[in-house]
């Protein structure tokens, strides 16, 4: 197997933690994996995107334009800025959650959320678009949005590793007073993703 | 079996199997993991710490690889111009245990004030360097480092970049740990440079450039492989893109991957040449590849075209991409490379880093500029997550150069202008990094400026490390607090009042006193980085006593607060630390606990 993936978002969303994850749970899988972070000034609040990379032969982490098989969006701008690093074939799971830059906020940008996700449903083949915020917020935590879509990307079947991987991860990475609350988290995440592909599949009949 | 490890975790963990003993270091992007790698596998054999600076950790270094203990030293690019003064001089002395510097350079830059090169670092000292592509390399070449430094008795440079230290790999690390047992510190002459000294070692150190640069030919950092009439040369992350590009496009080229750009691998350089007739150089930063192998041509009168930066094919500024690099290849390589098609994306507002929600920095900025309204004020900044402080709405930073920098640059501009009151923004750690030496100047050549200490209780931008002033050290062991207020009145600043930055009104009156004394002035504004405490229930708006005046967000420009439809404010509750800024702002009392939600 070689897949590609992008995790976009805001800085304190998550997302080392999420490709962490990733990169434990391919890893189990017996895959070799690079990933690589942005670490630093970006954090404060600022753009952030992490790069996956699972098998394959590349020497770099970072996924280039048009080669990504899986975007995961963690807020729903970041996830357009990154939709040129996607494949036309790639899958893409956005968190439609809206965080305003300080510069919208003081006036001097717009935030235009419905042309965004305009964008997001013609960028690629059945995107899945879900309310991470609250699926975290009802598991325990709106912390817990980087694992809820973790579950989503493994219960749609974008990302080809198991459940059982991933909840290995949670345990082997995070301290035991956050286990219950990611398992409960990623597996909110796993039922949406499992049933937005069975409702396509649906639909498609 | 193998493990995830980031480029950093993976030169720490090289260089504890390499029977490092002691490690010193500043924290810097992106080389700070590196030394608190070392700390987290510390089974107690290894002395870890955070130097005050970067010149301080390399003399600390020094003097144990003097002992005969094998060493390291971690900082970033920046951090080397700081630790010049000895690595200079370390360069003559030479060493007897191995002693690594890994400084790290950040092309973009992503979060540095510079686009320095170490390898010109190398060159300019007459030291070794390694230059590693990927992780696995990193990991691979801390380990030869120390070996090498201790065979030529000279300190060896690794100089990861951005995209190498935080990238991650699998990389499989054993137990197997090679034990260095320190010979101890013996009196000799060697230690104690004088001009004659210096000029012997001189000669010693040209000759062992040309020694170097025949043993690195052989070295397995550097390889030359394929074969054809074009040639591509390069060297860290540039190198792995290149790779990637050439497997891409089906290239057979003859390539020269260049481990060690100081001492150039000569003799491996010209096996490459040999039958060539043109040549790409990728890499980073400074021409230093490519300017080695021009010289070569050049010495051995080889028509060969080379290119690079220096005929414009590549730029000198900026990190490189698998896209840049495939358009320079493509071209190289005469193959008209389709673009990928790219999809239309609607206008997205940029999302520069801004000051946290909470973070006590937006408080200090607020109250000196609400204190300072109306009058001629200069705000000198400095380096750290207060840096963000320059962003809109606050536009509190008029300058900012370089670590401790803040407070000597206000005593320029106070000589020029001596009608304008200067402010001096300086975060705890870099006042104990070089700020100290700018307050004894002022005070000694008697400056009218207002220092301004931002005490948040961390080393906060690089991701939380102690220092001098917070009482804890790498060894777990609780120190002395240095104190600032007891300090800043040793040296003879005599009006020091030290605030909390989130009572406001006591906070502006102090700057408003502050800035009317003759001689240096200073206040410490004291709260934690939130990063440091429990986060408190958030602040909620009374949606019916909010009259959408907007005035809270103009104001101060939180992260947490948004407008919503009826352009009345909202507070996200997950990254709100109740500070409370806003509801003193608020002429309506619209915002408070909890309750208040609408």
């Amino acid at each position: 197997m070689k897949i590609d993936i992008l995790i976009a978002g805001v800085g304190g969303q998550g997302q080392v933690l999420a490709s962490r994850l990733i990169g434990a749970a391919a890893i189990l899988e017996g895959y070799t994996v690079r990933t690589g972070e942005t670490i630093g000034m970006s954090q404060r609040g600022g753009s952030v995107v992490s790069h996956v990379r699972i098998g394959g032969e590349s020497l770099a982490a970072t996924v280039p334009f048009g080669q990504a098989d899986l975007l995961i969006g963690f807020e729903l701008c970041e996830a357009v800025r990154n939709l040129r690093r996607l494949s036309r074939n790639g899958r893409l799971i956005v968190n439609t959650q809206r965080i305003n830059p300080v510069t919208v906020s003081l006036g001097m940008e717009r935030y235009d959320a419905e042309a965004m996700i305009e964008t997001v449903k013609q960028a690629v083949q059945s995107p899945i678009l879900l309310d991470g915020y609250s699926l975290a917020r009802e598991a325990g935590s709106v912390k817990a949005v980087n694992v809820v879509l973790l579950g989503t990307a493994v219960g749609a079947g974008f990302l080809p590793l198991s459940r059982e991987s991933f909840l290995q991860a949670i345990r082997d990475i995070l301290p035991q007073k956050l286990h219950d609350l990611n398992f409960a988290a990623f597996d909110k995440g796993y039922e949406l993703g499992g049933r937005a592909v069975e409702d396509k599949a649906a639909q498609i009949k | 079996m193998k493990r995830l490890l980031m480029g950093n975790e993976a030169i720490a963990l090289g260089a504890i199997k390499a029977g490092v003993r002691v490690v010193c270091g500043y924290p810097g992007t992106p080389s700070t993991e590196v030394l608190e790698t070392v700390a987290k596998n510390n089974d107690g054999s290894i002395y870890v710490e955070w130097s005050v600076n970067e010149k301080t950790a390399m003399e600390v270094a020094a003097g144990s690889a003097y002992s005969g203990a094998r060493t390291m030293v971690t900082m970033k690019q920046v951090g080397l111009n700081v630790a010049s003064d000895p690595l200079m001089s370390l360069a003559y002395i030479g060493v007897k245990g191995g002693m690594v510097l890994v400084v790290a350079d950040d092309p973009g830059p992503l979060s540095s004030q510079t686009e320095q090169d170490t390898r010109h670092f190398a060159k300019f000292s007459n030291l070794p360097v390694l230059d590693p592509s990927t992780p696995e390399e990193a990991f691979a070449m801390i380990q030869a480092a120390f070996a090498l430094s201790e065979k030529v008795g000279l300190p060896v440079i690794l100089r990861p970049t951005t995209r190498v230290c935080h990238a991650c790999a699998s990389i499989d690390v054993d137990d197997n740990r090679e034990e260095h047992i320190p010979s101890g510190f013996e009196k000799d002459s060697r230690w104690v440079i004088f001009p004659q000294l210096s000029y012997k070692r001189h000669i010693e150190i040209e000759r062992l450039q040309t020694i170097l640069a025949q043993t690195f030919s052989e070295s397995p950092f550097n390889r030359v492989s394929g074969k054809g009439s074009l040639g591509i040369a390069g060297s860290g992350i540039a190198w792995a893109y290149a790779q990637d590009v050439i497997r891409d496009l089906g290239l057979s080229v003859k390539t020269f991957k260049v481990g060690t750009p100081h001492p150039f691998p000569e003799k491996l350089a010209e096996s490459f040449l040999d039958g060539l007739e043109a040549v790409l150089v990728l890499e980073e930063l400074d021409p230093v590849i490519e300017e080695a192998l021009l010289e070569i041509a050049g010495k051995k009168g080889l028509k060969i075209t080379i290119s690079g930066k220096k005929d414009g094919t590549t730029p000198y500024a900026g990190e490189y991409s698998y896209e840049l690099v495939r358009k320079a290849i493509s071209e190289f390589a005469g193959l008209s490379d389709a673009e990928v098609p790219q999809p239309a994306i609607p206008s997205l507002p940029a999302r520069p880093p801004v000051l946290c929600a909470g973070c006590p920095h937006r408080a200090s900025f607020y109250a000196v500029k609400k204190a300072m309204k109306g009058r001629k004020a200069v705000f000198t900044g400095d380096i750290g997550c207060y840096t963000l402080g320059n962003a809109k709405p606050l536009n509190m930073v008029d300058t900012c150069l370089c670590m401790g920098a803040s407070i000597s640059v206000a005593q320029g501009i106070k000589r020029v202008e001596p009608d304008t009151r200067l402010f001096a923004f300086i975060g705890d750690s870099t006042f104990f990094h070089t700020g100290i030496p700018g307050v004894i100047n002022a005070v000694y050549n008697q400056t009218d400026i207002v220092v301004v200490v931002l005490d948040n209780s961390t080393t906060a931008m690089t991701g939380h490390q102690p220092h001098p002033g917070t009482g804890r050290t790498m060894m777990g062991n609780v120190s002395e607090k240095i104190d600032i207020a007891g300090l800043l009145k040793s040296v003879g600043v005599k009006w020091v009042r030290r605030i909390n930055p989130f009572d406001q009104k006591t906070a502006i009156s102090a700057v408003k006193e502050a800035s009317e004394v003759k001689g240096v002035s200073a206040i410490i504004f004291e709260a934690p980085c939130i990063a440091l405490i429990k986060k408190p229930e958030a602040l909620g708006v009374d949606s019916g006593k909010c009259r959408a005046c907007g005035l809270c967000i103009r104001e101060i420009g939180c992260p947490s607060m948004y407008l919503t439809e009826n352009g009345k404010v909202q507070i996200e509750p997950s990254t709100c630390y109740a500070c409370g800024l806003c509801g003193s702002i608020c002429p309506f009392g619209a915002i408070g606990g909890m309750n208040h939600e609408n």
